[in-house]
C-alpha cells in the first residue's frame, strides 16, 4: 500500500486517489425503492401505509408505558391512539395500539416493541378482530330531548344531564364514533374524549402469539414461533 | 411476534463447565455472606467473575465503592465519567463480554449518557452501576438527582431502577447477563442510596437474563435451505462481514466458509479484524471512506451475503443505489434489524456461526464466480490505497499510520477517536485479527481513543501493544484520562494525527461549504508533547518523515503511557469518499470528483 519513495508518487494526485473517475466506471442499473426492496418491475414498488392494530402484553414493569411511548417517538412510527389495561393476570397489562405505516414500517413497530425486555409478546390483529372505542361527548344542554333520541339511536347512555349540558357515552368502531360525532354536531359539541381501539381476537384465536384463550389466569410464557 | 427460550447448543456445555469451575474460581465457601444491598451488587458481579471496572466516585454510589473496598474486582478511577463508560465499552469489545462502569447520582450519571449511547450504537456489552438519591427523595428534585432511568432509556437495551436490597444483587446480575446476551448492548442499574446501605443477608442467585428477552440461535432449517440454493446459483456473491461476527465469536467460521467457497470479502468497519485484510478474497471495508474495490464489489454484486450488520448508512450511502441489482442474504441476531434498512431476501435469523455452520452443510456446489473473483482482483489494482508523499509538503498521517502497522505485532490494539484520523487508520492499518480495532463507529464520539484505550489494555493480554490513533480534536476531548494512564502505570502508546483542525469538519467545508471554515481551525491546541510531561507521561513532537521511525520506536519501547504530537499536512483529506447518500459506486477520489 505504501510510497514511501517519492517516485512512485508521481503519478497520483497530491490530495487524493488514483483510478477510473466515477462517470468512467460501469454503473449497474438496479435501483431500490425507500423500503430497500430491490425495484422489481413485476412487483409493486412502493407500499402505502395501512392502518394496523398491535395488541402487546407486557409486564406491569415501571416506566412500561413510557418505554413504548418513546420508542414510537425515536423511531418515527405515526401512532394514532394506544391503550392500555389489567389483564386478569396480577403483573400483566395489554397495550392495545394503532399506527399508521407501509408494511415495513409495521414489521419494524412489532419488532422493535418484541425486544423491550417488559413486553411479552407482541402481534398484528386480523381485520376480523373485536374492536371497540369509547368517547364522550358533552353537548350543550338546550334540547335534551332530542340529543336523548340522537343517544338512543347510537345505543348510547346519557352519563349527566343537567340544565347547560349534558354527557353521553358512546361505543363502536371508528366509522360509528365519527357518525355519530358527526349527528351530535347540531346541539353544540362542547368537549370530546376519545379513548382509541381496544381490541381482542375473534373467536378462539389468540390475541398475542403464545396467549391461551380460556387460561387467561396463567400467564403467558414468552415463546417464538418464528 | 413473541419471544423464545434459549436454543443455544452451547448452553448445556457452558452451564456443565461453570458448574466444574464454580467451587474452584468463586470460592463459594470461603465468600463471606452479604450484609448489605451494595454488598450484594458487588458479588452478583464477584459472582459473574467480572475482573474490573471503571467509574468516579460520588455521593450517593459510595455504598458501593464501600462495597468494593473489600472485594477483588479491580476499580480504575477515571478523570471523568465519560471515560469510564468508553473504558468499559472498549473492555468489552477486547473481552468480548461486558465491561462495568460506575458513577453518582445526577452529573455522574449524565457523563456515562455519551458512553452509554456509544456503546448502544456499536452493540457494546456495557453494565453501568450508577447511584441514585434515597428511594423516599426521589421525584423530589433532590441534590444531584436526575432522572437517570428515564434519561438512559432510549440508548440501553433496559435499564432498572432498584428498590429494595433483597433483590438488588439478582437485578445486578439480570442486567449483567442482558448485556452480553444475544446481540449486546448496554444496560444500567440504579441503585438508590438507601437500597445500597440497607441490610439484606439475601445473597444474589446465578445471574439469568430476563425471560422476555432470550434470543432465537438456531436459524429455520428451511430458510437456511433456501439460501444455500441461492448462494449456489450465483455468479457475483459478496460476503459482507459486519461486527455481528466478531461479537458472535464467528471469525473462524466466517473465516472458514469464504475460503471453503472462495467468495470475495467485503466488511463493515466495525467488522474490520473479522477477515484478514492481507489475504486476496479481502476487499476491504466498505462505506463512505471505504476501499474503492469493496465499493464497486458491492454496487455490482448479485448475492449479497450479509452477516451481523445493521446496514447503516455510512455503509450504505444512498438506499435506492446500494447494491442495486443484489438479493441479500442477512443472517442476524436480532430479528428487528432484518429488511429495517435493506430488505432481505433471504433472512437468516439466528447466532453468526451457528448459522454460517448450517449454510455450510446445506451448500453442495460451490458457486462458480471465478470472472467475478477476477474482477475483484482487477478492482485492487484500479482502485490502489495509496498516496502522495511530494518533498514540499508536510508529513502524510497515512505514512504514520504505516509505520505504527509495521512496527507493531499483529495482535496490537488499535483505538481511535472520530474523525479523520480515524478513517486513516482504518484504511491504511492492516487488521488480520478481530477485536484489535476498538473504535466508536455508529455514534462517532470524539474522544473515544483515549478511555478506549486505557480499558483496552486493562483488558489486553501482557505482551499486546495497545496504540490509539487520535486526532487533535479527538485528544483535546478526554485528554484527562491521561492522567488515569500515568496513574496506573499502563503501557499505551498515542499517536496523535495533528493538523490544527477539526479535519473532518474541514474537509466538509471545503468540499460542500466553499471553503468557509467556520470553527474549524484548532491551532489553539496545546503542544501535546509537552502536556504529556506534564501529566507524567512521555512526550514526542515529530514534524519530518525521518523522525517517525525513531520516535514510533522509542514511544513503543517505553513501558508507560506515551504521546507522539505528529504535525502533519493540514490540507490532507481522506479518500475515496462517498458523499452523504450517494452511490457506493460513484465514490470520489479527488475533491474535484465530489
Amino acid at each position: 500500500m505504501s510510497s514511501e519513495d517519492s517516485d512512485s508518487s508521481d503519478d497520483l494526485p497530491k490530495h487524493g486517489l488514483q483510478g477510473p473517475k466515477p462517470e468512467e466506471r460501469p454503473h449497474p442499473e438496479g435501483r431500490r425503492n425507500a423500503q430497500g426492496i430491490r425495484i422489481d418491475p413485476a412487483a409493486e414498488a412502493e407500499h402505502e401505509p395501512r392502518r394496523a392494530v398491535l395488541s402487546a402484553l407486557v409486564e406491569n414493569d415501571p416506566g412500561v408505558l413510557s418505554r413504548i411511548a418513546g420508542l414510537f417517538s425515536r423511531r418515527q412510527f405515526n401512532i394514532e391512539s394506544l391503550t392500555v389495561g389489567p389483564t386478569t393476570v396480577e403483573d400483566h397489562s395489554r397495550i392495545t395500539m394503532v399506527i399508521e405505516e407501509p408494511d415495513p414500517g409495521i414489521d419494524q413497530a412489532e419488532k422493535q416493541l418484541a425486544k423491550l425486555k417488559p413486553v411479552i409478546s407482541v402481534g398484528e390483529l386480523d381485520d376480523d378482530a373485536v374492536r371497540t372505542e369509547l368517547v364522550l361527548l358533552k353537548v350543550e344542554g338546550d334540547e335534551p330531548d332530542k340529543v336523548h333520541a340522537v343517544t338512543e339511536m347510537y345505543d348510547g347512555q346519557t352519563l349527566d344531564a343537567g340544565p347547560k349540558t349534558i354527557t353521553v357515552q358512546l361505543t363502536g368502531d371508528e366509522q360509528e364514533i365519527d357518525d355519530a360525532i358527526d349527528a351530535f354536531r347540531q346541539f353544540g359539541i362542547i368537549e370530546i374524549a376519545r379513548t382509541g381501539y381496544t381490541a381482542l381476537a375473534r373467536g378462539d384465536q389468540a390475541t398475542v402469539p403464545g396467549e391461551k384463550p380460556g387460561t387467561a389466569n396463567e400467564p403467558t410464557k414468552p415463546k417464538n414461533t418464528q | 411476534m413473541s419471544k423464545q427460550a434459549p436454543s443455544s447448543p452451547n448452553a448445556e456445555s457452558e452451564a456443565a463447565a461453570a458448574t466444574e469451575d464454580g467451587p474452584e474460581e468463586s470460592g463459594d465457601a470461603e465468600q463471606s455472606p452479604v450484609t448489605t444491598g451494595s454488598e450484594s451488587v458487588i458479588r452478583a458481579l464477584e459472582n459473574e467473575g467480572i475482573e474490573a471496572a471503571f467509574g468516579v466516585q460520588g455521593g450517593a454510589i459510595m455504598p458501593i465503592y464501600d462495597a468494593l473496598y473489600h472485594s477483588d474486582i479491580r476499580h480504575i478511577t477515571m478523570a471523568h465519567e465519560q471515560g469510564a463508560a468508553h473504558a468499559a465499552d472498549a473492555f468489552s469489545v477486547v473481552r468480548n463480554e461486558p465491561g462495568v462502569c460506575l458513577a453518582t447520582s445526577g452529573p455522574g450519571a449524565t457523563n456515562l449518557v455519551t458512553g452509554i449511547a456509544d456503546a448502544n450504537m456499536d452493540s457494546d456489552g456495557l453494565l453501568a452501576l450508577t447511584g441514585q438519591v434515597p428511594a423516599d427523595m426521589v421525584g423530589s428534585d433532590a441534590f444531584q438527582e436526575t432522572d437517570t432511568t428515564g434519561v438512559t432509556a432510549p440508548i440501553t437495551k433496559h435499564n432498572y431502577f432498584a428498590s429494595d436490597a433483597d433483590t438488588v444483587g439478582d437485578t445486578v446480575g439480570e442486567a449483567l447477563a442482558l448485556a452480553g446476551e444475544g446481540r449486546p448492548g448496554p444496560t444500567l442499574v440504579d441503585l438508590p442510596k438507601d437500597v445500597s446501605l440497607d441490610e439484606t443477608d439475601v445473597q444474589p442467585g446465578p445471574a439469568e437474563p430476563p425471560e422476555t428477552t432470550r434470543p432465537q440461535y438456531v436459524p429455520d432449517e428451511e430458510d437456511v435451505q433456501v439460501a444455500a440454493e441461492a448462494i449456489e446459483a450465483a455468479e457475483r456473491p459478496l460476503l459482507l462481514f459486519g461486527g455481528g461476527v466478531i461479537k458472535a465469536d464467528a471469525t473462524d467460521e466466517a473465516r472458514k466458509f469464504a475460503y471453503e467457497y472462495e467468495i470475495p470479502v467485503v466488511t463493515t468497519m466495525p467488522g474490520i479484524g473479522s477477515f484478514p485484510e492481507d489475504d486476496d478474497l479481502c476487499l476491504s471495508w466498505a462505506g463512505m471512506h471505504g476501499t474503492g474495490y469493496a465499493n464497486m464489489a458491492i454496487t455490482h454484486t448479485d448475492l449479497l451475503i450479509a452477516v451481523g450488520t445493521r446496514f447503516d448508512d455510512r455503509l450504505t450511502g444512498g438506499i435506492d443505489t446500494f447494491a442495486p441489482e443484489a438479493e441479500v442474504v442477512h443472517i442476524d441476531i436480532d430479528p428487528a434489524e432484518i429488511s429495517k434498512n435493506i430488505h432481505a431476501d433471504y433472512p437468516l435469523i439466528g447466532d453468526a456461526g451457528i448459522v454460517l455452520d448450517q449454510l455450510d452443510d446445506a451448500i453442495d456446489e460451490t458457486p462458480e464466480a471465478e470472472e467475478w473473483r477476477e474482477q475483484c482482483l482487477t478492482w485492487k489494482e484500479e482502485y490502489p490505497m495509496d498516496y502522495a508523499t511530494p518533498d514540499d509538503e508536510p508529513l502524510k498521517p497515512q505514512f504514520v499510520v504505516e509505520i505504527l502497522d509495521e512496527a507493531t505485532d499483529d495482535d496490537t490494539i488499535v483505538t481511535s477517536g472520530v474523525g479523520q484520523h480515524q478513517m486513516w487508520a482504518a484504511q491504511y492499518w492492516d487488521f488480520t485479527e478481530p477485536r484489535t480495532w476498538v473504535s466508536s463507529h455508529g455514534l462517532g464520539t470524539m474522544g473515544y481513543g483515549l478511555p478506549a484505550a486505557i480499558g483496552a489494555r486493562i483488558a489486553a493480554e501482557d505482551d499486546q501493544d495497545v496504540v490509539c490513533i487520535d486526532g487533535d480534536g479527538s485528544f483535546l476531548m478526554t485528554i484527562q484520562e491521561l492522567s488515569v494512564a500515568v496513574r496506573e502505570e499502563l503501557d499505551i502508546t498515542v499517536a496523535v494525527l495533528n493538523n490544527e483542525y477539526i479535519g473532518m469538519v474541514r474537509q466538509w467545508q471545503d468540499a460542500f461549504f466553499e471553503g468557509r471554515r467556520m470553527a474549524a481551525e484548532y491551532n489553539w491546541c496545546p503542544e501535546f508533547d509537552k502536556l504529556a510531561e506534564a501529566f507524567g507521561a512521555r512526550g514526542w513532537r515529530v514534524d519530518e518523515y525521518d523522525e517517525v521511525a525513531d520516535a514510533v520506536e522509542e514511544a513503543l519501547d517505553y513501558d508507560g503511557p506515551s504521546v507522539i504530537d505528529f504535525h502533519i499536512d493540514p490540507a490532507e483529506n481522506v479518500y475515496p469518499m462517498v458523499p452523504s447518500g450517494g452511490a457506493n459506486g460513484k465514490f470520489a477520489l479527488t475533491e474535484d470528483q465530489l
